[in-house]
Order: C-alpha cells, then sequence, then structure tokens
C-alpha cells in the first residue's frame, strides 16, 4: 500500500463545528501543565481581556488532528497508520481560543511527496469561527510515513 | 511555583537573553492525561508491548506533550496565555517514557530541559521571537523551535 498522490490539494472539512468548553481547557491545561489562572478561572481570563477562560496554545490540535484523521485514516488516502511519526507542527493564530468558540475545521492536502521510501505529507487546517468565518488559528502539520523495509 | 500572573514588560527584554531554564519531569501517568484530554489515544504512547512490537524503543510521549508542555512555560512566562502569535517546532527525536519500575506511575521517568532566549525583539508590533532549546537525555527532542509572543 503507497500514499496517493491524487490527493494533494483534497480537502476535508469537519462536518459539525467543534463546540470549546471550559472543562476541556481546563482539562488539556492539567495535562500540559500550563499553570496560569486564565486557563480555568473565567473571572482572571476576563482581566486580561478576553470572554472567557482562554485556551493552551497547543488545544488547538484537539479539533485540527479530528479534521486531519478525515483525511489520514479515509482508506483512499492510503496511509498506514501505524507507520506514521510526526515531523513538524506550527501555529498561526489571528486571535486566542477561548471558551464558548464554535470552531468550523477545515484540512487542506498542500504537500504530498515520497523521498528515500518514506512519505511526507503536509496538511493545513483552517480553523475559523464557525458563525462569522473569521479566521482563528492555522495548524500546519507535518507526518512522516515510514517505508516498509 | 513561579507567578504565571506577571506580565514581562516589552521594554525589559533584550536579544540573547535567557528567559526560560527550568525542567519537566514526565511520567507514563502524564502520557495517559495527556491522551486523555488531547484525544490521541494511539497505543504507542501507553502501551509497552504494542510500542515494542511496532519497533519502538519503549512507550513514547506524543510530540504534542512534548510541544505544549514547553509552549505552556512560554505562556506562564508571558502572564498572558493568549500572547502566542506563533509557534513552530521540529520533532527531532522520541522522548522515551518506560513505566516507572516501582512505586506509583506518576513517577516521572523521563526529563526535559527547556531554555528560552530571546531572539528578536519588534518594538513596533511588540511581538518577541524566542528561540528554544529543548532536550532530553543531552538529546535535542525539538528543533528550529520559535515562538512568537506579544508583550505589552
Amino acid at each position: 500500500m503507497s500514499v496517493n498522490a491524487d490527493l494533494q490539494g483534497a480537502q476535508y472539512s469537519l462536518e459539525t463545528p467543534f463546540d470549546v468548553g471550559r472543562e476541556a481547557i481546563a482539562e488539556f491545561a492539567r495535562s500540559v501543565g500550563a499553570a496560569h489562572p486564565a486557563h480555568f478561572d473565567t473571572d482572571a481570563a476576563k482581566e486580561l481581556g478576553y470572554a472567557d477562560v482562554v485556551a493552551p496554545t497547543t488545544f488547538a490540535v484537539i479539533p485540527s488532528q479530528r479534521c486531519e484523521a478525515l483525511y489520514i485514516a479515509n482508506p483512499d488516502a492510503g496511509i498506514d497508520y501505524s507507520r506514521v511519526v510526526h515531523g513538524q507542527e506550527q501555529f498561526t493564530y489571528t486571535r486566542p481560543i477561548v471558551a464558548g468558540d464554535r470552531l468550523a475545521a477545515t484540512t487542506h492536502v498542500d504537500g504530498l511527496r515520497e523521498a528515500g521510501g518514506n512519505a511526507m505529507i503536509t496538511t493545513r487546517t483552517e480553523l475559523t469561527d464557525a458563525a462569522s468565518g473569521d479566521a482563528v488559528v492555522t495548524v500546519t502539520s507535518t507526518i512522516v510515513v515510514r517505508g516498509e523495509k | 511555583m513561579s507567578d504565571t500572573t506577571a506580565r514581562p514588560a516589552l521594554a525589559s527584554v533584550d536579544v540573547g537573553q535567557t528567559v526560560i531554564d527550568t525542567t519537566i519531569p514526565v511520567s507514563r501517568a502524564d502520557l495517559i492525561a495527556y491522551a486523555a484530554a488531547s484525544g490521541d489515544q494511539n497505543h504507542i504512547h501507553w502501551n509497552e508491548r504494542y510500542a515494542k512490537e511496532v519497533g519502538l524503543p519503549n512507550v513514547i510521549a506524543h510530540g504534542m506533550l512534548t510541544m505544549g508542555s514547553v509552549l505552556a512555560r512560554v505562556t506562564d512566562w508571558t502572564g498572558d496565555p493568549g500572547s502566542v502569535v506563533d509557534a513552530r517546532t521540529r520533532f527531532t527525536s522520541m522522548v522515551v517514557v518506560p513505566d516507572a519500575e516501582t512505586g506509583v506511575p506518576s513517577t516521572p521517568t523521563a526529563e526535559l530541559a527547556l531554555t528560552a532566549t530571546v531572539g528578536a525583539v519588534d518594538t513596533d508590533t511588540g511581538i518577541v521571537r524566542l528561540d528554544l532549546a529543548v532536550t532530553s537525555d543531552d538529546e535535542a527532542v525539538l528543533g528550529r523551535t520559535q515562538v512568537k509572543v506579544r508583550l505589552a
């Protein structure tokens, strides 16, 4: 099985928006050791000018990886997930994610190439405000699918 | 624990200055907690038998747990969790997290060393670039890690 190069440029969107909740933000913050009270306490977040508790920077991987999975786990993609390693990750924020956000997500297959038996795949997932369409954060991820020995 | 609400002023940071120099312990229990919080429940992050069957030395940490843990220290330093405008990294080496040989599984069996140095200061936009070095067992686990934060 090899990676399907025809999917370069394909895009996949979450069927329903991702609802960002306070408890999910708090649990994620604890799991990465983020200690700032604005992750946990609405009043502390408001003191900094935010509408509600603020998500840690990498919280965006939850909706983005869910959307990327529509591509990666699709049998048409030809990706053997047991051979996948994470290569690179980048977050480019227009504004922070806060509790109460409803995020739409679309993953674009931007780069797809094979080298030395391995496949390198770069996806770009745009997370936007589901109601307004305004940009929130762009998550760019590169995975490497290790070739069969 | 350091004060996470103190906010360093833009005027107080200089290029070349080291602003974070710390270590982050990692336990098998941390991987389980991250798997639950993130939804990334890939077996290689919690099951030793499976990890070895697919050719890994042992259970390894999620790359995103490593990136998330160091970025949490960055936002704790800025005093504003929404201060990151851009963060990028390369995963250059695995963080192996064996089960603790004795005692509770929350006993750390790996450690990350993190230093963050000021790479650039843009006084017009208030954006400061931090260059991060992240190692485990003296080996770089994240490479070319740059974080741009907005300071007041």
